[in-house]
């Protein structure tokens, strides 16, 4: 197989998919209805991105107990983020609670 | 204010918001570092030579379906097979580029073409979070700024991972097992947790989150977009009787 073809068709592919929206916005009007739907793309691709790292680690198995460092600085974080509003905070609290928790749990 | 002051404030103001979007953007590139680094030594196992590895990451751009083709490629997977499994992996980003539209229609095609280009992720996460906030005048004005400011960190930082990836992967075989990844886990919950205030988006949320659990052994993706899906409808299907109360006045 032609390695460089194939890595370029999917450049290709790739650009198309990501660009295309951008490049034809100003020609497109979106309906209410879909403006309603896409104000909600955020937050659930969001969180569907992080709930299986968080609730399953490891892949295959649910993994709801408190020897989870995941789950642990993962409810943390969320604490930390309705309590003091501050973006960098909860990440760095969340952060040092996961690497923390992960050294604990290893021992 | 002269004419040259105002260059230079302009400048500013653009590097400003630049420099904005690549620092907000830290704790994504952390999260991108070893799979940057595992994408290049699974490109050192597979038929590619090395350099190939690093035209797929300046040129694609996209890292699941890097990966995945990889792997194809290392089960020797026909091409037609490995440009389709790429456009269904990737189909995400159109969900991405609609939802950003707002605050890139009125730029250049070549803005567009850029910033669609530079489009992830993790990018996505941290520019639809600065546009939830309560942006100043000159924040909405150069918000491009910021989006390209994290493009072009995400970029670099995979630009370096892939080629560290590829000089010295097989050095680091427990890569996988730090967890660094848990620094994009925080950074979502930091984006997401503030938007949860309304009961619409608190469902789609948990609704989204629940079937990603339950579909994450699907292949390509589709587990996320069904998940997605699902949570999309619960929210619109929750905001529409406050929409219709309101039209019936």
């Amino acid at each position: 197989m032609n390695f460089t073809v194939l890595i370029l068709g999917m450049a290709i592919i790739t650009v198309l998919i990501k660009a295309i929206f951008f490049i034809l916005g100003d020609r497109l009007v979106f309906p209410a209805w879909l403006h309603l739907a896409l104000s909600f793309v955020p937050v659930t691709v969001l969180t569907a991105i992080i709930t299986p790292m968080i609730l399953s680690p490891h892949g295959k198995n649910l993994e709801l107990h408190l020897r989870n460092p995941q789950l642990l600085a993962s409810l943390i974080a969320v604490l930390v983020c309705l309590i003091s509003r501050r973006q960098l905070l909860t990440i760095a609290v969340g952060l040092m609670s996961f690497f923390f928790f992960q050294w604990q749990f290893a021992g | 204010m002269t004419k040259e002051e105002g260059m230079l404030y302009t400048r500013n103001l653009k590097l400003g918001n630049l420099a904005r979007g690549a620092r907000d953007t830290v704790p994504m590139l952390v999260g991108a570092a070893p799979f940057g680094m595992i994408f290049g030594t699974l490109v050192s196992a597979s038929p590619m030579m090395p350099w190939h590895g690093q035209l797929m990451s300046l040129s694609v751009y996209a890292g699941s379906s890097q990966f995945i083709a990889s792997g194809l490629i290392a089960s020797h997977t026909g091409m037609l097979v490995i440009w389709l499994t790429t456009f269904i992996v990737n189909l995400r980003h159109m969900l991405y580029a609609a939802t950003l539209l707002p605050h890139v229609a009125h730029l250049s095609a070549r803005w567009r073409w850029l910033l669609g280009f530079l489009l992830t992720d993790e990018t996505f996460a941290v520019v639809a979070g600065h546009h939830q906030q309560p942006l100043n005048a000159s924040e909405r004005r150069y918000a491009h700024w910021y989006f390209l400011g994290s493009g072009l960190a995400m970029y670099s930082n995979w630009q370096l991972w892939t080629l560290v990836g590829l000089l010295f992967g097989t050095l680091f075989p427990g890569l996988q097992n730090m967890g660094l990844d848990y620094a994009m886990v925080a950074t979502f919950i930091a984006i997401i947790v503030p938007q949860l205030n309304r009961l619409p988006y608190f469902a789609a949320a948990v609704a989204a989150g629940t079937f990603a659990y339950l579909l994450q052994d699907l292949p390509y993706k589709l587990g996320l977009l069904s998940a997605v899906f699902v949570g999309v409808m619960v929210g619109v299907a929750l905001s529409r009787s406050s929409v219709t109360s309101r039209e019936s006045i």
